[in-house]
C-alpha cells in the first residue's frame, strides 16, 4: 500500500528547474536510419532528461538542449554507431547549482 | 595556449583539484581545465562527503568547507511495497570537529576546492573542453587538445580527472569496452523545505544532518535510494543499474515518485517544492571493472578511474576522488623531479593507491558491487527480513509465539530461495565485509 498519489510536477516543469546554456552545436547526434531499425529503444526509457521521443514514422526525435551530459544514452544503446556522443563546447550545457 | 606546463589536469572536480593543488604546492606549473563555466557546475552526487582525507591537504578544512549540514544521523532502511525496517544510528560525535561526513552542494564544494588549487598557483581554465590527447612524434602523450582557439596544452604529464565518461582514458586505450552493467544512473530531486521543518521531521538541531540509505525501493531494477538533508532543502533520489533500467520500461523520475509516495518516506518529503532535478552516472563496477590507471605521460583519477566505492552499507566517491587525485599529483611531482614521466616513472601512483585506502578498500570490497546488485539482495532478502520481523511482532493469541528461528525458517520456506544460494550469499557477505 502506498500513500495516496500526490501530484507530480509536469516533466517540462521538472526540467525548468535546471539551468542549461544551450550550445550553438549539438553535442549528441543520432543516425536516424539506425534508430528507425531499432526495436528495443532503451534510450527512450533510460534518459533521465527524457530527450528521446519516438515519432510516428518509426524514428526517434532527439533534442540535445536540455541534456544532463550523463552518458546514459550511448551506454544503453545497443545499435552500433547510432549515437555519436561528446561533451558540449566548453562553457555550454548543463549548470547545476544545488545538487 | 602557447604556454608549456609541467602538468595538465583535466577536470576541476575533487580529483582534479586535489591533483592540481599538490602539483602547485610543489612549485610545478600546472593547468587545471574545466569544461563547465565554473568547477562543480557539471557535478551532482548522492549524499555525503567524507572529508577526513582533507586533514593533511587542508588542515582545519571544516572551518571553511561550504557545508550544508554535518551528518549526525545515519539511517539504513529496507523497504518492500508495504513495509519498512530501519537501523537508525545517531551520534553527537559526528557533530563536532573533525566531523565524519557533510552534505553540500557540489557546485559549491568543487568550486571551493578548485579555489584552493588556484590559490596555490594552479592555472584554472574554465569553459574549456579537452577534446583529445596530444601525442609527440613517437606517439607518446604530451598534452591535450581543447576546443579553444590555439587550444593545445602541452605538458609532460596529463592527469585525466574527466569524470565517469572519461574520453581521455578511453582514447588512451585504458578502458575495456563500454559495458552498461558497470554503471548506475543516479537521479535526484532537491526539494525546498523550511529549515525548522527539516529539523522537526528529521529530529535535528543546529547544523546537524541526516542521511538515509535505502534498499528495496527500486522494484525490479537493481539499485538503491537515498534521502538526505541540506540546510533548507532535502534531496531524494535513486540509483539504478543501467542495463536493467534500459530493459525495465520504467523511467527514473517515476521510480523517484514511487519512493516519495512510500508510507515510510512520504511524511519526510511532503510539501517539498522541486528546486533542482539532476542526474549523473556512477561507476559502480568496483575493483574488477577499473580501467588502467597509468600509461606513458598519463594518469587517471577519480570517477574517470572508476573509483566509487559501492559496497552495500558504504557509498563513497568524493573522498576516493580526492585521495586518488592527491596521489596522482604526488606521483607526477616525483616523476617530474626524476625527469621520467613514462609509465615506469609514474608508477608511484599505483603504489600510493595500493598502500593507501583508495585501492585497499576497493580490493577488499571487490565482491560487494555484484553482491549488492544481485536479485536476492535486492528483492528476496528485503522481503524475507521484513516478513520475519512482522511475524515476530505480530501477536496471534491464542496461538503461542513461534520463536525467532522458526519464524525465519517459515519465511524462507515461503520463497523459492534455495538454501544453498542463501548459504553462498551469507558466506559471500562474511568474506566481503569481514
Amino acid at each position: 500500500m502506498t500513500a495516496s498519489p500526490r501530484p507530480e510536477v509536469a516533466f517540462e516543469d521538472r526540467m525548468a528547474t535546471v539551468e542549461f546554456r544551450v550550445a550553438p552545436e549539438a553535442h549528441i547526434v543520432l543516425d536516424g536510419d539506425v534508430c528507425r531499425g531499432c526495436t528495443t529503444r532503451p534510450c527512450v526509457t533510460a534518459c533521465p532528461a527524457n530527450l528521446f521521443v519516438p515519432t510516428a514514422d518509426g524514428g526517434i526525435l532527439f533534442n540535445y538542449e536540455e541534456c544532463f551530459e550523463c552518458g546514459t544514452c550511448y551506454l544503453v544503446c545497443n545499435e552500433e554507431g547510432a549515437i555519436r556522443w561528446r561533451y558540449p563546447e566548453g562553457g555550454y550545457g548543463v549548470v547545476f547549482r544545488r545538487s | 595556449m602557447g604556454e608549456t606546463f609541467d602538468a595538465v589536469v583535466v577536470g576541476a572536480g575533487p580529483a582534479g583539484s586535489a591533483a592540481a593543488l599538490v602539483l602547485a604546492r610543489s612549485g610545478r606549473h600546472v593547468a587545471l581545465l574545466e569544461r563547465g563555466p565554473f568547477p562543480g557546475s557539471k557535478n551532482m552526487y548522492g549524499g555525503v562527503v567524507y572529508g577526513r582525507i582533507l586533514d593533511t591537504l587542508l588542515p582545519r578544512w571544516w572551518e571553511e568547507v561550504p557545508v550544508q549540514r554535518w551528518v549526525t544521523r545515519r539511517t539504513t532502511m529496507v523497504l518492500t511495497e508495504t513495509q519498512s525496517l530501519s537501523v537508525d544510528y545517531r551520534t553527537e560525535a559526528w557533530g563536532s570537529p573533525p566531523y565524519n561526513g557533510c552534505t553540500t552542494f557540489r557546485p559549491d564544494f568543487d568550486a571551493w576546492l578548485a579555489g584552493k588549487a588556484e590559490a596555490a598557483g594552479a592555472v584554472l581554465v574554465a569553459s574549456t573542453t579537452a577534446t583529445g590527447l596530444l601525442r609527440d612524434h613517437g606517439g607518446r602523450i604530451c598534452g591535450v587538445r581543447t576546443d579553444r582557439p590555439d587550444g593545445d596544452v602541452e605538458a609532460p604529464v596529463v592527469i585525466a580527472c574527466d569524470g565517469v565518461n572519461s574520453f581521455l582514458a578511453k582514447e588512451a586505450g585504458l578502458y575495456p569496452s563500454a559495458d552498461p552493467g558497470r554503471f548506475t544512473l543516479g537521479a535526484k530531486e532537491v526539494l525546498a523545505l523550511p529549515r525548522e521543518e527539516i529539523d522537526r521531521r528529521f529530529q535535528l538541531s543546529g547544523d546537524e544532518g541526516a542521511d538515509f540509505e535505502i534498499l528495496g525501493a527500486t522494484g525490479d531494477i537493481p539499485g538503491g535510494a537515498f534521502l538526505y538533508t541540506n540546510a533548507d532543502s532535502i534531496a531524494v533520489g535513486v540509483v539504478l543499474e543501467l542495463s536493467a533500467l534500459a530493459r525495465g520500461g520504467r523511467r527514473p523520475e517515476e521510480i523517484i515518485a514511487e519512493l516519495k509516495a512510500h508510507r515510510a518516506i512520504a511524511p519526510l518529503v511532503a510539501g517539498g517544492e522541486l528546486e533542482e532535478y539532476s542526474a549523473h552516472l556512477i561507476p559502480e563496477g568496483g575493483y574488477d571493472a577499473m580501467p588502467g590507471l597509468v600509461t606513458d605521460g598519463l594518469l587517471v583519477a577519480g570517477d574517470a578511474a572508476g573509483l566509487c566505492l559501492v559496497a552495500g552499507i558504504w557509498l563513497e566517491g568524493v573522498n576516493f576522488a580526492i585521495g586518488s587525485g592527491a596521489a596522482a599529483g604526488e606521483a607526477a611531482v616525483e616523476a617530474l623531479a626524476a625527469g621520467d614521466t613514462s609509465a615506469a616513472g609514474l608508477a608511484g601512483y599505483r603504489r600510493r593507491l595500493e598502500t593507501g585506502f583508495v585501492l585497499r578498500d576497493h580490493e577488499k570490497f571487490r565482491r560487494a558491487p555484484k553482491l549488492a546488485l544481485s536479485d536476492r539482495v535486492q528483492r528476496v532478502y528485503p522481503r524475507i527480513v521484513c516478513d520475519a520481523v512482522e511475524e515476530l511482532f505480530t501477536v496471534r493469541n491464542p496461538e503461542p509465539k513461534k520463536g525467532g528461528l522458526r519464524v525465519l525458517r517459515n519465511e524462507l520456506k515461503k520463497t523459492d530461495l534455495r538454501l544453498r544460494d542463501a548459504i553462498r550469499d551469507a558466506w559471500a557477505i562474511v568474506r566481503t565485509f569481514k
